[in-house]
């Protein structure tokens, strides 16, 4: 996820990345990682995470990359529930496909 | 089927193509490259199965609607491509892999047969066959998205710089080589049909250190698409 600073909050960071912040930690699926005590601290959770934190200071922004304490692209089976949007620009989730199976196909035009 | 248009350019890019194919089903663009973060898509095209329920059935991997039909023009290029790497005395560097006829056969298999398909794997499954992420790559995702909003605001030297790294860190995730170098290409060329394909430098003025041809090069006939495991 892209962010101009560090200083953010849990909601942000799940919207951002995917991993909800609760009691017992940042959870995906069935998977919660502890946080340990204390309040949300995204350098804390992302070093719990495998996230790398890059920053751009030239251009003030920062990147969070996606959790690789796994080892492997998924932690879960469930799936994300990715937003994404229609050519017109309107907003469509993954989790409004639920009830039918879904054959998702990665395309380029390049 | 839902497909997903991964392209920085996003709709101004996809929408020619999409509305040539005039699919029935849902078309989406995915301008942030979130498909390789959430999905650990590494190349393109790749395919993730999810069941009913939201749970993923296969993770993803390389994957095609059926035999191909290309437009003449692209098809064209590719047999020309596959003639003198033959011609060379190598293998086709499209060839090997991941069998690009019969996966549609399998997709097929899994919407008649859900959960008793032999394709269909456990959750435990999906996430042992998901791309391997080691903290570089983690970098490398970060990296990837620093690029795009650099050159996005049109700060070149930044994105070319994020993206270097990206490919160095990650050397295996051959969506963000394309990516990056198509928009290079894309620009050299002027645009056209040709010109996100146009993924090698014409002069010293290409900002990377590896072009499609160099780098498919290195790669062994089969780890471009590589065959998932159980296929």
């Amino acid at each position: 996820m892209l962010t101009d600073t560090l200083d953010i909050d849990a909601a942000a960071f799940a919207a951002g990345t995917g991993w909800e912040i609760k009691a017992q930690g940042a959870c995906k699926g069935e998977v919660c990682v502890p946080l340990g005590e204390g309040d949300f601290d995204v350098r804390n959770a992302a070093e719990r995470l495998g996230m790398s934190i890059v920053a751009d200071v030239n251009r003030g922004r920062f990147a969070i990359g996606p959790a690789s304490f796994g080892g492997r692209a998924l932690v879960t089976a469930e799936a994300p529930d990715l937003t994404l949007h229609t050519l017109n620009g309107n907003e469509v989730r993954l989790s409004q496909f639920r009830g039918e199976k879904v054959v998702l196909v990665a395309w380029a035009p390049y | 089927m839902i497909t997903v248009g991964v392209e920085t350019e996003g709709a101004e890019a996809l929408r020619d193509f999409i509305e040539a194919a005039s699919p029935e089903h849902p078309s989406l663009v995915d301008s942030d490259h979130v498909m390789e973060r959430a999905f650990g898509v590494v190349n393109i095209p790749n395919v993730v199965w999810i069941d009913e329920a939201g749970v993923i059935a296969r993770p993803a991997e390389p994957g095609w609607g059926g035999p191909q039909d290309y437009p003449k023009w692209l098809a064209d290029v590719l047999a020309e491509a596959e003639r003198k790497a033959i011609e060379a005395g190598e293998q086709s560097p499209y060839g090997a892999g991941q069998n690009r006829d019969s996966y549609a056969d399998i997709v097929r298999d899994w919407a008649a047969k859900g959960a008793e398909s032999q394709y269909a794997l456990t959750p435990n499954q999906v996430i042992a066959a998901s791309q391997p992420r080691d903290a570089g790559q983690s970098e490398a995702a970060a990296r990837f998205e620093l690029g795009a909003d650099a050159w996005r605001a049109d700060d070149r030297e930044s994105a070319f710089a994020h993206w270097r790294e990206t490919h160095r860190l990650d050397p295996n995730n051959w969506a963000y080589k394309r990516q990056a170098w198509s928009l290079v290409g894309n620009e050299a060329a002027d645009g056209g049909e040709l010109g996100r394909f146009l993924q090698f430098g014409i002069d010293d003025s290409w900002p990377f250190d590896g072009d499609f041809n160099r780098d498919r090069a290195a790669v062994e006939p089969g780890d471009y698409y590589p065959r998932s495991a159980d296929l």
